[in-house]
């Protein structure tokens, strides 16, 4: 593509002046004339049988408008659907009703709902619902719960076992074992993948209103995918798609806790319906860590063959993936086919014997939570390959190095079938030990701790699928949508441009990206070019943003849909010109005669003419207006290198994180603020779960870290300075060359420091901890040990 | 809970409720960005529910239950508070500042300029309680260390950034605030 001004420019954030004012608009602050608010009952309970519910103190309360239970909206609105329907893996559908009719299954599922005219009153109504519960016992484990005789969550799904999913080819695997039984090592370890809570800032919102006048229904809500809410909001409601308006305002984070659609949303829809008045709910923070979705919760039995080399041969193990207690919207995805593919991260690993449980329990449902399945496939793998190279006392870094995919084997096909589109990572590790100063690292190590403090140092080189992605592969793999993505470029009399994308971004800057290419491609000053995004009546049916796929899938159909607009304002100043379209030269916004560079249209000259539409060339229609739908033939797979280098305190089992260096390689960018501040903030999350978070069930089901006091979400002074650095590797599958940044921080960054602790601990013998790795759990470990040098 | 007296099943003391079952409201009069308002609240109002909903200054966000997360912080009598931890009528008499009030005259905050440069947010929801703290870290501290900010904004969550960029955001505002302050005494 044509050398740009703009693209590769880290210029200021062109949606940050009204975020920064407080003038943005988020749901909560929407006003509506007649509007009420809605308050959702919520099951104390885990597990109970509902006997009766009485909502007539809560009817009579002042300000009440209306109450409803789960029995009011039987039969009105439809279960919710799980929409990632897994092949070859035995599914089971149990019905999830938006209000539990006569079983609750978690502590936070919804049993009434009351609308007042306004939120304290509602809230205090709520108080007055009467519910009769039975308890019944609960399962929180994924093991516990597919052991015979445990509470049995579904009728028909017996031992609660939602899938059962296997790739890999057992034979091979267990042949490459059982040579490396004889003349290489074979390791075990098992690894836990805690329950995170997403904590979007934002906590989710609905306002709802329904015209009964029209038979519209307009629903404004937090979203990261207003088209697919609207789709399947259509499926719930039985309303058609084209009388519903999905709306995404200001969205204040996501990290993949907005793109399901929760019962909430339906609830409050058929609470605008029945009351005839706008309705809002907000979700409490408390509320928020019950209703909304949860990520991780694995249990993994892994084992790995190596030669004595370092040369990794195979992997076989099996997951236990707690969903919770109803499967959202594309829980059964994340952790097969965006955790068990992704098993051999950036390794040539030949053979895999993999397979995943999914149980229901009873618990809040997860689903995708930042990197969703991947961060889980690179803690094992980044983990194991640290075992084996403790195992052969060999370096960590020459370990990764001896089974790196060959930077000229792509595309590569890896054992599980997925072709890699273009990685180099060679260069991206040296440049992060380079950067750590890697050898001087390890020869302080060797001087001992001091003041008993021990240095560690973690690597992780990881590779991640995203910029989701080809439609027919996504199909093939059972998720019920396409993936492709939708631009319009309209230019106007003025040439001023608004600009609609499919896409729905909620933090990530693309009001600014995307701008960029637009101003590149059609030499419009980046003020002259407005983005919109979030509403289905003023954007076409896209898919939204979640799986680092918005500049990937959806920059790329703005590109497509700008050269379009191009191509069509290159005729017309052609005919303006009286030239040949061939002989049109176009730069920096200007349409000149190839050698009479002073025979020249702007492009402003050319979008006038084409609104006034006096002397368009024949053939040629009015107005300078595009649309492309652009579905790659690849996912794209960034990949990097990122180091920890910690110190742990033997005395108090304290973790201070010295240093943190990212290398990452996301393809082309187009602005390195912002790539950086989606690499920062992917780091802190991943560091997060190594050191800090983690979601603690009772036995009973009551969620133990109920409220902000009881989560560690990590706090500014936990971190250093990151220092980044990027390599180029362009992705072939996209006119842009790029590969998508949102999760690779959060994927890479948990196994590093993990490692790092871990390598921190090897005088006393540890091999393994599992997170979050707090000083009681260090300091137990070092302890219960026998003690450095006595 | 403490008190006593008959109570409602929902747990509310009787004497917040007056004749047909209507909470006994209160008078608070409140400055807020220049600005004086007189209401009849509810006791119990949180002062950022009133600034929310009775005043209509969205920019202030609630985003925990718990005073965890900072994103109500706005300034009363020049300091920065948690306006979910304050009831309304807590802060009668008091000058509030807001999100909204900060820049003048149509010129941007330096903090608020700070956080542009420097891409210190992205979703934008922690942003204005961001801000908020930092009028007030500034005031105790002109010349922060970014080890001083990091613990000074301790209070603030965000979730989007990983903070680093927010750091450099109020090391810029500062060093921009510094510049103001010597050019103005030059000139006095």
């Amino acid at each position: 593509m044509a050398v740009s001004k703009l693209f590769g420019a880290s210029i200021k954030r062109r949606e940050d002046p009204r975020l920064i004012t407080g003038r943005a608009t988020y749901t909560d602050d929407l006003r509506f004339p007649g509007l009420t608010f809605a308050q959702i009952v919520r099951s104390p309970h885990a597990h109970a049988r509902i006997r009766r519910v009485d909502v007539d103190a809560a009817r009579r309360h002042p300000g009440v408008v209306a109450v409803f239970t789960g029995k009011d909206l039987q039969g009105v609105i439809n279960p919710i659907p799980t929409a990632w329907l897994i092949p070859n893996a035995e599914l089971k559908t149990p019905p999830h009703p938006a209000l539990a009719v006569d079983t609750v299954r978690y502590a936070g599922d919804g049993v009434a709902v009351v609308v007042a005219e306004d939120r304290f009153a509602a809230r205090d109504a709520a108080a007055l619902v009467r519910v009769d519960y039975e308890p019944l016992p609960a399962v929180v484990d994924q093991q516990k719960a597919m052991a015979p005789g445990a509470p049995q969550l579904h009728a028909d799904v017996p031992n609660n076992l939602a899938f059962k999913w296997i790739i890999g080819n057992s034979e091979a695997t267990a042949a490459a074992f059982k040579e490396a039984e004889r003349d290489g090592i074979v390791l075990a370890q098992r690894f836990v993948n805690q329950r995170l809570i997403p904590n979007a800032m934002e906590p989710r919102a609905v306002v709802a209103q329904y015209n009964s006048g029209s038979g519209d229904l307009s629903v404004w809500y937090t979203t990261q995918n207003p088209h697919i809410a609207r789709f399947v909001m259509s499926l719930v409601t039985g309303l058609p798609e084209h009388k519903i308006r999905i709306v995404a305002p200001e969205v204040g984070g996501g990290f993949g806790s907005k793109i399901p659609f929760y019962a909430d949303e339906a609830i409050i829809a058929f609470c605008a319906r029945a009351t005839d008045r706008p309705v809002k709910w907000t979700e409490a923070r408390q509320e928020n860590y019950l209703a909304t979705i949860h990520g991780r919760d694995h249990i993994t039995d892994l084992e790995v063959a190596a030669r004595r080399d370092g040369t990794i041969t195979a992997l076989r193990g099996r997951t236990w993936a707690n969903l919770g207690a109803y499967l959202s919207t594309a829980a059964p995805g994340i952790p097969t086919i965006l955790h068990g593919l992704m098993l051999t991260g950036c390794y040539t690993i030949p053979n895999i014997d993999y397979g995943v449980y999914g149980v229901f329990t009873n618990t809040t449902p997860v689903d995708a939570y930042r990197g969703a399945g991947r961060p889980e496939a690179t803690y094992l793998i980044e983990r194991i390959v640290d075992l084996v190279a403790a195992k052969l006392t060999l370096d960590p870094a020459e370990v990764r190095r001896k089974n790196f995919i060959p930077s000229g084997r792509f595309p590569y096909t890896i054992a599980a079938g997925l072709a890699y589109d273009s990685g180099n990572y060679g260069p991206a590790l040296d440049r992060a030990l380079e950067m750590t100063g890697y050898q001087r690292l390890r020869e302080e190590q060797k001087r001992g701790p001091r003041n008993g403090k021990h240095l560690g140092i973690g690597l992780s080189t990881y590779v991640e699928i995203c910029g989701l992605g080809p439609s027919p592969v996504v199909g093939s793999t059972g998720f019920q949508g396409g993936l492709w993505e939708s631009a319009i470029v309209r230019l106007h009399p003025t040439a001023k441009a608004t600009v609609f994308t499919g896409t729905s971004p909620h933090g990530q800057g693309e009001e600014t990206t995307f701008a960029q290419i637009v101003a590149d491609e059609l030499g419009l000053p980046i003020d002259d070019i407005e983005v919109v995004h979030g509403d289905t009546a003023a954007v076409p049916m896209g898919w939204g943003t979640y799986g680092s796929r918005t500049t990937v899938v959806g920059g790329a159909a703005i590109a497509l849909a700008a050269r379009r607009v191009r191509e069509k304002a290159a005729k017309i100043a052609a005919h303006l010109l009286e030239a040949s379209v061939q002989d049109i030269v176009f730069d920096q916004g200007r349409f000149s005669v190839r050698g009479s560079p002073d025979r020249a249209k702007t492009i402003q000259e050319v979008t006038l003419q084409a609104y006034l539409a006096w002397n368009l060339p024949a053939g040629v229609e009015p107005a300078l207006e595009e649309s492309a739908f652009f579905d790659p033939t690849n996912f794209t797979f960034p990949f990097g290198a990122h180091v920890a280098v910690v110190e742990v305190d033997a005395g108090t089992g304290q973790v201070e994180l010295k240093r943190y260096i990212a290398v990452d390689d996301c393809g082309r960018v187009i602005n390195p603020l912002i790539v950086d501040g989606q690499v920062h903030g992917g780091v802190v999350q991943g560091i997060a779960q190594a050191l800090y978070e983690g979601a603690a069930y009772g036995p009973d089901g009551q969620l133990l870290t109920g409220t902000m006091a009881d989560y560690a979400v990590p706090k500014a002074h936990m971190f250093p300075m990151f220092e980044t650095a990027r390599t180029e590797t362009p992705s072939p599958h996209n006119p842009l060359g790029v590969k998508g940044v949102g999760e690779t921080g959060t994927i890479a960054s948990t196994p590093a420091v993990v490692n790092a602790v871990v390598d921190a601990l090897r005088p006393y013998g540890i091999t393994h901890l599992d997170m979050p790795l707090t000083p009681e759990r260090i300091w137990t470990a070092i302890h219960g040990k026998k003690r450095l040098g006595r | 809970m403490s008190g006593s007296g008959p109570r409602r099943p929902d747990g509310l003391l009787a004497w917040e409720w007056g004749e047909g079952g209507n909470i006994v409201k209160r008078s608070v009069t409140v400055t807020v960005n220049g600005v004086r308002h007189t209401h009849e609240v509810e006791p119990r109002l949180l002062l950022v529910h009133y600034v929310r909903e009775v005043l209509g200054l969205t920019g202030t966000h609630v985003g925990c239950d718990t005073s965890n997360c900072g994103a109500c912080t706005l300034l009363m009598n020049g300091k920065a508070v948690k306006s979910c931890t304050l009831l309304a009528v807590q802060a009668d008499g008091a000058s509030l500042q807001t999100i909204e009030g900060l820049a003048q005259d149509g010129k941007l905050h330096p903090i608020q300029e700070g956080f542009w440069e420097e891409h210190g947010l992205q979703c934008g929801f922690c942003t204005p309680g961001m801000i908020m703290a930092t009028v007030d870290l500034l005031q105790r501290h002109p010349e922060p260390t970014d080890e001083q900010i990091r613990w000074g904004i301790e209070g603030n969550l965000c979730r989007c950034t990983g903070y680093q960029h927010i750091v450099n955001a109020i090391q810029h505002a500062a060093r921009t605030m510094r510049a103001g302050s010597t050019k103005a005494g030059r000139s006095a």
